[in-house]
């Protein structure tokens, strides 16, 4: 897989480029800095790295876009980002695009201006750190399609209101609240609804957002 | 009429009084607040100091009601989002954006955009001068 991604230098596309580069997909960088591209070409032996704005469709040839499966916008202007985007799927035909947005009431501007998705670090780092602070109880925190879906993992306390309940005998479960795996000890248990959880059981819930701090309620008692 | 011109340098500047000048209702955005020493004393429109590159700005800005939006601040890019934006999001009925890219030319008119490109248009007006000018062959 190819993936390109167009910054302007700097951590992100570094980090970003080394973890894909390990998982063995080919890497090109475009960067809009030129002393921010040699460092990142000197740093990264397995990523091409090419100096340039990727909203110029030429940049774009150089980088061989046509080849591309991914090309992902990070840079700090949005204007740029959508720009880079289309010229990517619309000129070169590649099939994914994302781009970051730096306003987050432009995520929905570009999704309906046909970008693949758009992410907003703002929303992704305002919601985890909502959720963390008011849900101590949680281990592990995925966000799934933009955070559309979560999936979270949590530990029964001892006494919390679950604790002596089947699964289907939880009051105030939220609807759209699912139990996926049950961790008990070493074995994993499946969760029907005669399940009867135990304290220390560790818990894969996947939710929608809003349901999270409810479904936590009803399983470990807390405040919300 | 009810205008929205997004960057106010010599281009949105002249734009602005003129249409102002003829009775148009104009709202003239800018990022920089110097800008907005191009509109003329008689200027009678709305001026926003702004980013119109963020979304809360052209909703403050009424952009569901304009009659026509005009992008020329100096960045392409801008340009063309915000022409977009106008165009396929909230239906503006004239929207044309400027673009100094004539590379880029192309790309934008496949984005459905209608664009006003200053560098093809002088180079086409200088062309025509010398042409007509009758130098030896």
């Amino acid at each position: 897989m190819k993936v390109i991604l167009a910054g302007e230098g700097g951590k992100l596309p570094y980090f970003l480029a080394k973890r894909f580069a390990s998982k063995g997909y080919d890497v090109t960088i475009i960067s809009s800095d030129p002393e921010g591209s040699t460092v990142l070409a000197r740093a990264l032996d397995k990523a091409v790295v090419i100096s340039g704005d990727g909203s110029d469709p030429r940049v774009l040839a150089d980088a061989d876009s046509a080849t591309a499966d991914v090309f992902v916008a990070l840079t700090s202007q949005d204007a740029r980002n959508l720009l880079m985007c289309q010229i990517a799927s619309q000129r070169f035909g590649v099939p994914k695009t994302l781009a970051l947005v730096n306003d987050p009431g432009n995520e929905e501007n570009f999704c309906r201006l046909g970008i693949g998705a758009a992410f907003s670090p703002t929303n992704i780092i305002g919601s985890l750190v909502e959720q963390k602070i008011s849900l101590d109880d949680i281990n592990n925190l995925i966000p799934i399609e933009e955070g559309r879906v979560n999936i979270s993992e949590l530990v029964l306390k001892e006494g919390a209101p679950a604790v002596g309940l089947a699964i289907r005998d939880v009051p105030l479960l939220p609807e759209d609240a699912v139990i996926a795996c049950i961790f008990r000890g070493d074995k994993v248990v499946i969760p029907r609804g005669k399940i009867v959880f135990e304290a220390h059981d560790k818990i894969v819930l996947i939710t929608m957002p809003e349901s999270l701090g409810a479904a936590i309620k009803a399983l470990n008692g807390g405040r919300e | 009429m009810y205008v929205i011109i997004v960057g106010c340098g010599s281009l949105g500047g002249h734009l602005a009084n003129e249409l102002s000048r003829e009775g148009q209702d104009v709202v003239v955005i800018d990022k920089h607040q110097s800008a907005f020493g191009e509109l003329s004393s008689e200027f009678s429109g709305f001026q926003v100091i702004a980013d119109a590159t963020e979304a809360e700005v052209l909703i403050s800005a009424r952009i569901e009601d304009a009659d026509a939006v005009v992008a020329c601040t100096e960045d392409d890019n801008v340009n063309l989002m915000i022409a977009q934006i106008a165009k396929q999001i909230y239906n503006v009925p004239f929207v044309m954006a400027r673009v100094f890219n004539p590379a880029r030319t192309e790309i934008y008119n496949d984005l459905g955009i209608d664009t006003i490109c200053p560098t093809t248009l002088s180079a086409i007006q200088f062309k025509k001068a010398i042409m007509a000018a009758d130098l030896k062959e």
